[in-house]
């Protein structure tokens, strides 16, 4: 079922930026969305429209069926907005901070929900510690407990690892992990692409403000990734044998490995490795790795340039 | 339907930021009123004679109190709505369920109460001094508050209007202090030439102060309804225009 859906939206900025191209798209409820894009895509704008921070030129767009222009007190309500930037007010406690963004949104004071939402993130040591006073990585966290006060069914992290080092960075994806067995639907965006391979289910790809690609993430790996095979040879070769041409095969310039790229399903590995050896090559190790997800997002955006400069 | 908890909220967080710089939000500007009030009532007071039963040291308190009350609702509520855009902490209310109304309100009546506070503490500190019966409680009451709000609510326009720091303090230094100089705090309108009288009478802040003037003393140089009508007229003209700005998004929604 769709949580959010977002018709013919567009964004043009006073300068005449077309920030978002007539985007449309669909959010599945409890699903984790990463959408994907290069700088200036438009990730952030179409979270702002979404979430209300920034006005849309045109289009519709509804959440849990209502339309967040003429019931955005409903929309908002259900919506958790983890911004990119830090902006917090430096001089509040951080449990200040909590208690004023849940009374934003017209929710009374829960001590119990800030204590849990602060263990679980842990921030419930500098509870009472000034937010100018934390390190970027603690600032980060705060602004994720922040967008949970309102007990969100929706909750958008745009870059919420930005800055945040590798160990924090787990502990934080485990509680987003929760909050997604607990029903939250999550929209993310991440520079680092191995966070989003690691959760989402599916994949939005945004380039100059049009969605160029959305799919699960499972079919979009299966259908555009393709495997490696990488040979070590024993002994160093010039050039790739003539009998072996019509593999498309790729040679280090040291000449110790070659690589051979597939499709899942249309191996030829078997035949391959007959012809190398009739070609009296000795081998010394065989690896296969999957493509990665970044090296698919790259691909997709290189596509989608030069696609638009032709 | 209004989100109350949200206004409250907001409402909240303002005196909480009065009350953490209290020195500068509360006891400087009611020293510097206390200050002016010395040196004009008196020791220059003593020079100068005034018409009736009120004395110079009683006839200037209402003109400080309204110059208090409109110069630190405006600067409050322009700095409460400036610093979360500056701070870029203002997506937190454009995120929330909360729209012109409770925004609005939130600031400027948290900005209206903050100068009231100082109002009374120039008024108890005038008390010192002199005493100071007051003819008319609710209309004072009333009048300084009304007058108090319309200007937290032109503090927003400026805070909302401001890019930087400069403009954010342009309008409260360049305007709002010359018209209350010389809209008649020290001075009754009748002991200046014909000219600067017409001149003054086209001082809004005029208005205001002999308007407060009349709770206090029962007299006054204009009709106190006019006085009354016109700040509220001003209040819903302020009010529709922060609304406008809310509709557009300006200095809000990208």
């Amino acid at each position: 079922m769709s949580i959010i859906n977002i018709q013919n939206v567009t964004k043009t900025f006073p300068e005449g930026t077309k920030a978002l191209d007539n985007v449309s798209l669909s959010i599945n409820d409890g699903e984790v969305f990463a959408l994907l894009g290069p700088n200036g895509a438009g990730k952030t704008t179409l979270i702002g429209v979404i979430a209300g921070v920034v006005q849309k030129t045109d289009g519709t767009i509804t959440v849990l069926g209502k339309d967040t222009v003429k019931d955005y007190r409903q929309t908002r309500g259900t919506i958790g907005l983890v911004p990119q930037e830090i902006q917090v007010d430096i001089f509040l406690s951080i449990k200040k901070t909590l208690e004023y963004q849940r009374g934003f949104f017209g929710k009374r004071k829960n001590e119990k929900l800030i204590e849990k939402t602060l263990k679980a993130l842990s921030l419930w040591d500098k509870k009472d510690a000034p937010v100018g006073s934390l390190s970027g990585g603690m600032k980060r966290r705060v602004l994720i407990a922040k967008a949970l006060m309102n007990e969100p069914k929706i909750l958008f992290l745009d870059e919420p690892t930005a800055g945040v080092d590798v160990e924090l960075r787990k502990g934080m994806w485990d509680y987003v992990k929760e909050l997604k067995k607990n029903g939250t639907t999550i929209i993310l965006t991440t520079h680092y692409l191995e966070e989003a391979e690691m959760m989402a289910d599916r994949i939005g790809v945004i380039n100059k403000g049009k969605i160029i690609l959305v799919e699960e993430k499972k079919t979009l790996m299966k259908k555009l990734g393709d495997k490696t095979l990488e040979i070590t040879l024993d002994t160093p070769i010039q050039k790739i044998p003539e009998k072996l041409t019509q593999y498309n095969l790729s040679l280090t310039k040291d000449g110790e490995k070659i690589t051979y790229r597939y499709k899942p399903g249309q191996t030829g590995i078997t035949k391959l490795l007959a012809n190398i050896k009739e070609c009296g090559i000795s081998l010394k190790d065989v690896e296969t790795r999957e493509t990665s997800l970044e090296e698919i997002f790259l691909s997709l955006i290189d596509n989608n340039n030069e696609t638009k400069t032709i | 339907m209004i989100n109350w908890i949200g206004l409250w909220t907001i409402f909240r967080k303002e005196i909480e930021r009065t009350r953490t710089v209290i020195v500068q939000s509360i006891i400087a500007p009611t020293l510097t009123t206390a200050l002016y009030f010395i040196v004009f009532g008196a020791a220059v007071g003593n020079q100068i004679t005034t018409t009736g039963d009120v004395s110079y040291k009683q006839f200037i308190v209402p003109g400080l109190i309204m110059m208090a009350l409109v110069t630190n609702a405006m600067i409050a509520s322009a700095s409460g709505i400036y610093f979360p855009r500056f701070l870029g902490i203002i997506t937190d209310l454009l995120a929330a369920p909360m729209d012109f109304v409770e925004i609005t309100f939130g600031y400027t009546i948290a900005a209206a109460v903050r100068a009231t506070i100082i109002g009374v503490l120039i008024y108890l500190t005038a008390l010192f001094f002199t005493p100071l019966p007051i003819a008319h409680p609710l209309f004072v009451l009333i009048f300084g508050f009304l007058s108090a709000w319309t200007f937290a609510c032109l503090g927003m326009i400026m805070g909302l209007w401001a890019k930087d720091f400069e403009r954010l303090f342009l309008i409260p230094s360049i305007v709002l202090t010359p018209l209350t100089f010389l809209g008649g705090v020290f001075y009754k309108i009748d002991m200046l030439p014909p000219l600067w009288q017409k001149i003054t009478m086209l001082n809004p802040i005029f208005y205001m102060i002999d308007g407060l003037r009349y709770g206090f003393f029962g007299i006054s140089s204009t009709n106190h309804c006019v006085a009354l009508s016109a700040i509220t007229v001003t209040l819903i003209i302020t009010l529709t225009i922060i609304k406008h700005f809310f509709t557009i998004g300006y200095g809000l929604r990208k």
